[in-house]
């Protein structure tokens, strides 16, 4: 391949029982580039990362060459470590509870002593690698303290860290792998993380990023590479390739987005909520019509993501809230009254606050409807199982195998279960938080439609998210919030992704001009 | 729904030997001990004398293990099962020996103890947010202290015959009856775990407190039940303690503790690999409970008990896992 590749992966072929994950697929990088894996769930990207970290051994034949050394089989992951390949996950893998010195110093390699720390030199010392790529992070703050975009960058800074000290850092030189490190970042937040990658770049190491979002790959790789059910179907050189040929290549025939025909105005409101807060913002007003789809964003910050939270009883607040003729004050509002007076919210958190990943996907599709399987013997375990087959099939999950786990399940696919799970209620009002994050865009669309047969049977929904696209394909008015508050409101035509994020910046720095 | 359409053909879930064999490996491994023991002590082993012994001696242990599994499926430990146990059998004794009562009130009042014991662990665990594991730990050493201070370190004879007759001297196919009772309390733990609403809300509290709180479960209700059901249960095995022998003596029962413990981790390995289940439990008390007898009668020592139970525990939890390949084990 060409001479100044740092690392070659060929012909890796990686079998989980009968199913080939990777089909003989082969890669280089080159030195100074930054190189995107793109493809659907599913596709093999993430397995193709898992084998050079040697958590997966691929079959024999396959070959991994670091620096022109050929790797022995099997792949060794403390060899890999030493010889310059640093890896960061989507989970990141840092104690929350610890302080981001302590988080540091976890895989350090290299360190002299291992058996006295001084944490007061270690402070400093990780405070200067901050300052080099102008980072202001407490070096003694802990974890959890630091919003998601700065939590990623501990996480980077360590794993270029672990490259310095590795072999290859004698050279400057280095490959930083980064797993899928945005979807849980706001926009103006993945700036940030990707200025932080050229300039990582700029010190001569190279960065493979894997990602399905293809804007993502469009600002920051220079070549992508495309899988497709395990095989590569093609690299593409960023600057000079199309959107839409990128999209087409990842489905692998041209994939129509969902296009939404916003509903005309001036209905009556199905839900109307009056003077909600949650105790230290100001109280506000909303009404949502029947069959519309609100939705609300801002900055991270802003107070629109609780909005859900608040209206369901998962969080204190007051105010009150009428849904067909029926009002309740939010105060005294738990998840189970929200959920008998028709209300349904599905957390963005997957496995840890909408279902169980240890439970099959039976047991969780059937949790709000165990009442209708209830027999004078006790639960139909029978027709919960073929009602779980049935709701699978309607909603296209992957594998249809309602026995299976709900965590073996890929990111869309769990979400369209637990999606399947409250619109089998037929819920007057469903709330959403992130619906689509970490989503691949096939899975996505299937899920707006899913969301919009909804609305056509009457369901109104209240989406909070940040991500623009998402909130144009899907919504028929939107608003968006600032310091606690809503402070605009986008409808029709106007409603454009430019426009969202507009507002979300001038609502910000208007408030703030006003403030002064 | 898009362009990319693959077959999405609901599959029926092939016969899984690997599974299967996962499920029954400890019957097995049991069965294999009963030939090993029965091929060593053809006659005194394999009579069945010594298995209606065994069977109605420990059912007391089964009662106890069935009780600890009900707050280990909500996700919490109650590690003061063998102290409301005691208890339980120290007050049947105290109040029916000393006092005078007649059994009847006594078995309630020793029931109730146990429900209040399970109240206070919860009202602790629930209301001061602590761990289970601290405060049914102080609770139970702080029962301990009460159960020698009410029997004033003294063993308590003479409970009520009608009490013993009905645990260990009526039988049913020569087996004493609280095999029997055993039996169906395991049953009904099975029927409410799987076919009933408040199983399936006892093991999402288990398995996800967040995802149960915002589906509308209210989480801290299903735990102060499961402490407080399980208090119930240990009890009962107090119950059937004293009648078992007649009398309470205030340290025995203690040291159920981690067999108890041992035969519901080493359950959770079988029949529903992955879930705390009263048949496995079951299986596991008595295959714990073949090892241990069939060695005692090759003569070994008191000590064999110990290492029996501990040894087979790791051993046999090791094993599953080999079949499991080796991933790490949630049962929370």
């Amino acid at each position: 391949m060409s001479d100044n590749a740092v690392l070659q992966m060929n012909n890796i072929r990686m079998r989980f029982g009968s199913h080939y994950a990777l089909k003989g697929v082969s890669l280089s990088i080159r030195r100074g580039e930054v190189f995107g894996l793109l493809g659907q769930n599913g596709s093999g990207k993430s397995t193709m990362i898992k084998v050079l970290a040697g958590f997966h051994q691929p079959e024999e034949g396959s070959e991994v060459i670091l620096w022109g050394q050929k790797m022995p089989l099997p792949l060794n992951q403390m060899d890999i470590k030493t010889r310059g390949v640093a890896f960061v996950h989507q989970h990141l893998g840092l104690v929350p509870s610890l302080t981001v010195v302590e988080n540091m110093r976890v895989t350090a390699l290299g360190r002299k002593n291992p058996w006295f720390v001084s944490w007061k030199s270690e402070g400093q010392r990780v405070a200067r690698l901050f300052a080099e790529f102008d980072l202001a992070i407490d070096p003694f703050a802990t974890i959890a303290e630091l919003p998601p975009v700065e939590r990623a960058f501990v996480a980077i800074i360590r794993a270029f860290e672990d490259l310095r000290a590795s072999d290859a850092g004698y050279g400057g030189e280095g490959i930083l792998v980064l797993d899928e490190p945005t979807p849980f970042l706001p926009a103006e937040d993945v700036k940030r993380l990707f200025s932080l990658i050229r300039s990582i770049v700029k010190t001569g190491a190279s960065v493979v990023i894997v990602t399905h979002d293809i804007d993502e790959v469009r600002e920051i790789t220079d070549r992508v590479a495309i899988l497709r059910d395990g095989e590569l179907v093609d690299i593409l050189d960023t600057k000079t390739s199309e959107r839409q040929t990128i999209l087409d290549t990842i489905v692998g025939s041209r994939i129509d987005a969902f296009v939404k025909t916003r509903k005309a105005e001036a209905r009556p409101a199905a839900v109307t909520v009056r003077g909600v807060t949650d105790g230290a913002s100001p109280a506000f007003d909303l009404d949502i019509a029947e069959g519309e789809t609100l939705g609300v964003t801002g900055l991270i910050g802003s107070g629109f993501a609780a909005l859900p939270y608040l209206l369901c009883g998962a969080r204190k607040g007051a105010g009150r809230i009428t849904l067909s003729g029926q009002v309740v004050d939010l105060a005294k509002i738990t998840p189970a009254k929200a959920q008998m007076m028709g209300i349904a919210f599905l957390p963005g958190d997957r496995l840890g606050a909408a279902g169980v990943g240890s439970l099959s996907v039976t047991d969780n599709i059937t949790l709000p409807v165990l009442g209708q399987h209830l027999k004078p013997l006790g639960l139909d375990r029978g027709s919960m199982a073929r009602e779980a087959a049935r709701l699978s099939e309607i909603y296209d999950v992957r594998p249809p195998r309602p026995e299976m786990m709900l965590g073996s399940l890929s990111g869309g696919n769990q979400q369209k279960v637990l999606l399947a799970k409250w619109l089998q209620i037929k819920p007057k009002l469903l709330m959403l938080d992130e619906p689509t994050q970490g989503v691949d865009f096939g899975a996505r669309q299937q899920i707006f439609k899913a969301l919009d047969r909804a609305t056509a049977q009457g369901t109104s929904i209240l989406c909070a998210s940040t991500d623009n696209e998402q909130l144009e394909q899907i919504c028929d008015r939107i608003i968006v919030f600032s310091k606690g508050r809503p402070v605009m409101e986008l409808k029709g035509d106007d409603i454009t992704r430019k426009a969202i994020t507009e507002a979300c910046f001038y609502s910000d720095t208007h408030q703030a001009e006003a403030a002064e | 729904m898009t362009t990319i359409d693959m077959p999405a053909k609901a599959s029926r879930p092939a016969f899984n030997i690997k599974r299967e064999g996962e499920r029954f490996a400890l019957v097995a491994a049991w069965l294999l001990l009963i030939v090993i023991f029965g091929t060593l002590m053809p006659d005194s082993f394999l009579s069945w004398r010594n298995f209606s012994t065994m069977f109605g001696s420990q059912a007391v242990l089964v009662v106890l293990t069935l009780a600890i599994i009900i707050p280990l499926t909500s996700g919490d430990f109650d590690l003061s099962g063998a102290s409301i146990l005691t208890m339980s059998s120290m007050l049947i004794a105290v109040l029916n020996v000393k006092h005078g009562w007649s059994i009847g009130p006594v078995i309630i009042v020793a029931l109730v103890s146990g429900a209040v014991i399970g109240a206070i662990n919860a009202f602790f665990v629930l209301y001061f947010r602590i761990h289970s594991l601290i405060v049914t730990l102080g609770v139970g050493t702080f029962v301990n202290g009460m159960i020698l201070w009410v029997s004033q370190s003294q063993t308590i004879s003479g409970v009520s015959m009608t009490l013993v007759e009905w645990v260990i001297i009526n039988r049913l196919f020569g087996i004493p009856l609280a095999f029997f009772y055993a039996l169906i309390l395991a049953a009904v733990i099975w029927y409410v775990l799987e076919y009933t609403i408040p199983g399936r809300k006892l093991l999402f509290v288990g398995r996800g407190r967040e995802v149960s709180r915002l589906n509308g479960i209210n989480v801290d209700k299903v735990r102060a039940v499961s402490f407080i059901v399980s208090g119930l249960i240990a009890a009962l095995a107090g119950v059937f303690y004293s009648g078992m022998t007649g009398s309470a003596d205030p340290l025995s029962g203690l040291n159920l503790l981690l067999p108890a413990f041992a035969a519901a981790f080493l359950g959770a390995t079988t029949i529903s690999p992955g879930r705390f289940n009263s048949f496995g439990a079951i299986i596991s008390v008595y295959f714990l409970v073949t090892g241990i007898t069939g060695l005692t009668m090759l003569g070994a020592q008191a000590y064999v008990q110990n290492l029996f139970y501990g040894g087979a525990l790791v051993i046999a939890v090791s094993l599953s896992q080999l079949v499991r390949n080796r991933q790490p084990q949630d049962f929370s």
